[in-house]
């Protein structure tokens, strides 16, 4: 079967580019409003931070677990491209783990610990989000301009990284609007309104840092007629973003119509600039450096893995659906009885 | 400062820590299952309050675990791209199997174990819980499979020095790997017996005698003495797999520097790789060839045969492997002793949990986290036991490391011992503050907020 699809030399690489991909996307949108809700812990009374955890207390660890899925794919599937971006981006990495790791347990332990302590884990849950997040934009902006350590990349990752902490505490507080009411909700819209600019400034500035990486990535763009078939993703993001500014300046609606559209929105644009990023490096791994054909593990090894992702990956999806639906609707107290 | 061997301490650091997670909620999810339908079938109160005390502490762990896992496989890029450029064509395959059809499923249905109970109709919360327990026993099927492969490579071709599978069902049913999946279920089986045991004795100690804490600790006993004979066994048939298998390792295990017939075994000693003997040996004459070849005049491998003409050593460092060993094995001694004689005194006196002596509670106390200390020494055995390979005859530890700067790991080795260190001390004492808590309330009966109409009680996610 491995033939059906021409060379699986040629195929098998994509797709698993694709799925990794995926994975990457998801993670960052799954674990983005779950990491922005822990950013914005620092702005919310103490019971309002039960029920921000409350929103999001079913959900992280399986978030959490496209992450490992995505760094999985990239360790079985290109394993040469896995030790080179990790080595280079070694100490980013242990910071994002941990902050990871604090935010993690704190989560468990700021209501299983003595309450005197839970002022403490408080603040972990906080800066672990924090570490984790400013982390992950600062490895983006490392990624992008090819994984070299001058002083402008640094700057240049340095922004990226406030950008993208900006952007999570973002879609965390549209989440917020969507899983909340009241006045915590009002909070959660004012949040919004605050975050909305990281979010176009991190969206633009990896936008036109990009193209300036390398020649190729210019051409892939801004050569005729690419030019023009390409200009509806520009185009329709803006568009997205002046509808979401206006909802986001009217909410909140009666009957709390429209809760869920800027949480929508907002998944909309992230899956569209990270089309674009995905467009821009394709079919480089490592940019500028190492294919994914060239970075590649054995194909009998790959199908292996794919025969399972496609069995399997459904069920995964099938499940995440059922505990989001058993979850759904405005967070209530959590409860192991 | 030299990038290998910080490398190697940052990884056994970052497993270590990991391990001790894992080796409680594979077998706790069971446990927490049997709780549950023993509730389901009987509705007495007791089993119910089991689930909720122990839920927490699976909660509390599961957590822990998931976050040093991640750590985990970010490792294998940052410090040793070597493993999966080398054997990532075997190793790719099984952690992917593990991530697609362990990690979601458990972590998927751990929200609706946790905090479903209310939202969901009860046949879905027990499915969801024994699902959350068959993830987490399929999580240790395909990382022991790995492992054992390491240990044990079987189905495989080399390629221009690049490992490639051949045959998958070899691969997965690797000669040493239902050993070492029995030996280390059986491990986490254990743990969470003596956990259980050590915290209802501690809550007896601090006066609880409610209906739980006697059902409790005398659960843990019988799942301890149950277990361990069987762990004997299983122990014993592994190590006869790696007399077979890998015997320089058997012959660090028993400090054995000649090979020989009529091995004694060696019950303490300090072995002196130097002087190539052991010091201050005291040893029954011919036991160890009995134990490893069911006969005393049976000839045990010994250290000597693997040294390279040149004088480089080819066999594990001998002390670390000879202590964890006795460790691991004297600590099943006590657990044997303790749950057979602890059984013995309840049905003796018919009294149940009275019957037993303060000093046994003590015992019980002090052996709480013994199943860690005891995995952990047989990790070390095994691991330490397979150096210098990290891949049997493939690939050697050095070879695998990536080109890291010593400094840059010794800061990240340092954040992390510091960070491991102070959540295993809040882990331990958070353990220990909700067995006093339920210790003064007799019981963990919850507080179920009233539902005053139109208000929402908000409670912490306790």
């Amino acid at each position: 079967m491995m033939e059906l699809f021409g060379d699986p030399a040629t195929w098998l690489p994509f797709a698993f580019a694709a799925l990794m991909g995926a994975a990457i996307l998801t993670y960052v949108i799954l674990d983005g409003f779950d990491l922005g809700v822990g950013l914005l812990f620092p702005f919310a009374t103490p019971a309002e931070r039960d029920r921000m955890v409350a929103s999001i207390g079913p959900f992280w660890d399986a978030n959490e677990t496209w992450l490992v899925l995505a760094i999985g794919i990239l360790l079985v599937a290109f394993p040469v491209a896995h030790g080179v971006i990790l080595t280079a981006l070694y100490l980013p990495v242990a910071v994002l783990l941990v902050g990871l790791i604090a935010r993690g347990v704190a989560f468990e332990f700021r209501v299983k610990a003595p309450t005197r302590h839970r002022g403490a884990w408080n603040r972990a849950f906080y800066g672990g989000s924090l570490a984790a997040s400013l982390a992950q934009g600062f490895m983006l902006g490392l990624y992008v301009t090819g994984l070299q350590l001058g002083w402008a990349n640094i700057a240049f990752a340095a922004l990226t990284a406030v950008c993208l902490t900006v952007g999570f505490s973002f879609i965390g507080a549209v989440w917020l609007i969507g899983k909340t009411e009241g006045d915590l909700q009002l909070k959660a819209i004012h949040w919004a309104r605050r975050g909305i600019w990281g979010m176009i400034a991190g969206i633009g500035a990896v936008s036109a840092a990009t193209p300036l990486v390398s020649g190729r990535i210019w051409d892939r763009w801004f050569s005729f007629p690419e030019v023009v078939l390409l200009s509806p993703l520009p185009v329709i993001s803006v568009l997205l973003v002046v509808l979401l500014w206006r909802i986001l300046q009217r909410m909140p609606f009666e009957n709390d119509r429209w809760a869920w559209a800027p949480f929508s929105i907002s998944t909309v644009l992230f899956v569209m600039a990270f089309g674009g990023l995905a467009y821009s490096f394709y079919p480089y791994v490592v940019p500028e450096q190492i294919t994914i054909y060239e970075a590649a593990a054995a194909p009998e090894s790959l199908i292996i893995i794919l025969v399972g992702a496609l069995f399997v990956l459904p069920i995964i999806i099938g499940y995440s659906i059922l505990a989001y639906t058993v979850f759904r609707g405005k967070a209530t107290e959590l409860s192991y009885y | 400062m030299d990038p290998l061997i910080l490398s190697r301490i940052q990884f056994a650091a970052n497993i270590s820590f990991h391990i001790l997670f894992p080796t409680i909620t594979i077998a706790l999810g069971w446990v927490l299952l049997f709780f549950k339908l023993r509730f389901n079938r009987s509705g007495e109160e007791k089993w119910m309050d089991a689930y909720r005390f122990w839920v927490k502490v699976f909660a509390l762990s599961f957590a822990l675990g998931v976050v040093s896992g991640i750590v985990m496989s970010f490792q294998f890029g940052t410090n040793w791209p070597g493993f999966m450029e080398v054997v990532g064509n075997v190793a790719g395959p099984l952690l992917a199997y593990e991530i697609l059809t362990a990690f979601f499923l458990e972590a998927a249905f751990l929200g609706i174990m946790l905090f479903g109970f209310r939202r969901v109709p009860g046949w879905l919360h027990t499915t969801a819980t024994a699902l959350v327990a068959i993830g987490t026993t399929l999580s240790a099927f395909w990382i022991l499979v790995l492992n054992s492969w390491m240990h044990t490579p079987a189905g495989y071709e080399l390629r221009d020095g690049i490992v490639h599978a051949t045959d998958w069902f070899a691969i997965v049913f690797n000669p040493s790997m239902p050993y070492r999946l029995v030996h280390m279920l059986l491990a986490s089986g254990l743990t969470v017996a003596f956990l259980i045991a050590g915290f209802s004795a501690l809550r007896w100690l601090w006066g609880d005698r409610g209906a739980e804490v006697r059902a409790t600790l005398r659960f843990g006993a019988w799942m301890g003495a149950l277990l361990i004979p069987l762990q004997i066994l299983a122990g014993d048939m592994h190590g006869l797999n790696t007399l077979e298998h890998q015997p320089a390792k058997v012959a660090a295990m028993e400090g054995n520097w000649e090979t020989q017939s009529n091995v004694p075994l060696v019950l303490f000693a300090l072995p002196d790789e130097a002087a190539r003997e052991n010091r201050f040996e005291i040893a029954v004459p011919g036991m160890a060839s009995f134990i490893l070849t069911h006969d005393f005049a049976g000839e045990v491998p010994g250290l000597n045969d693997f040294v390279a003409e040149d004088g480089t050593r080819l066999h594990p460092p001998v002390a670390p492997v000879f202590f964890a060993f006795r460790l691991m094995v004297g600590i099943g001694m006590a657990m044997l002793a303790l749950s057979w004689s602890a059984l013995w005194l309840m049905r003796k006196k018919r009294g149940g949990v009275e019957g037993l002596p303060k000093p046994w509670i003590y015992a019980f106390v002090g052996m709480a986290f013994s199943g860690w200390v005891a995995t952990l020494a047989g990790w070390y055995v095994t691991e330490i036991g397979r150096q210098p390979w990290l891949v049997s005859g493939v690939l050697t530890t050095a070879d695998a490391l990536g080109p890291i700067s010593g400094g840059m790991v010794a800061s990240t080795l340092a954040a992390y011992l510091a960070v491991y260190a102070f959540l295993l001390a809040a882990y331990l004492g958070t353990l220990t503050y909700m067995a006093r808590r339920a210790a003064r309330h007799d019981g963990t009966s919850p507080q179920i907020p009233k539902p005053d109409a139109g208000v929402r009680v908000l409670q912490p996610a306790e």
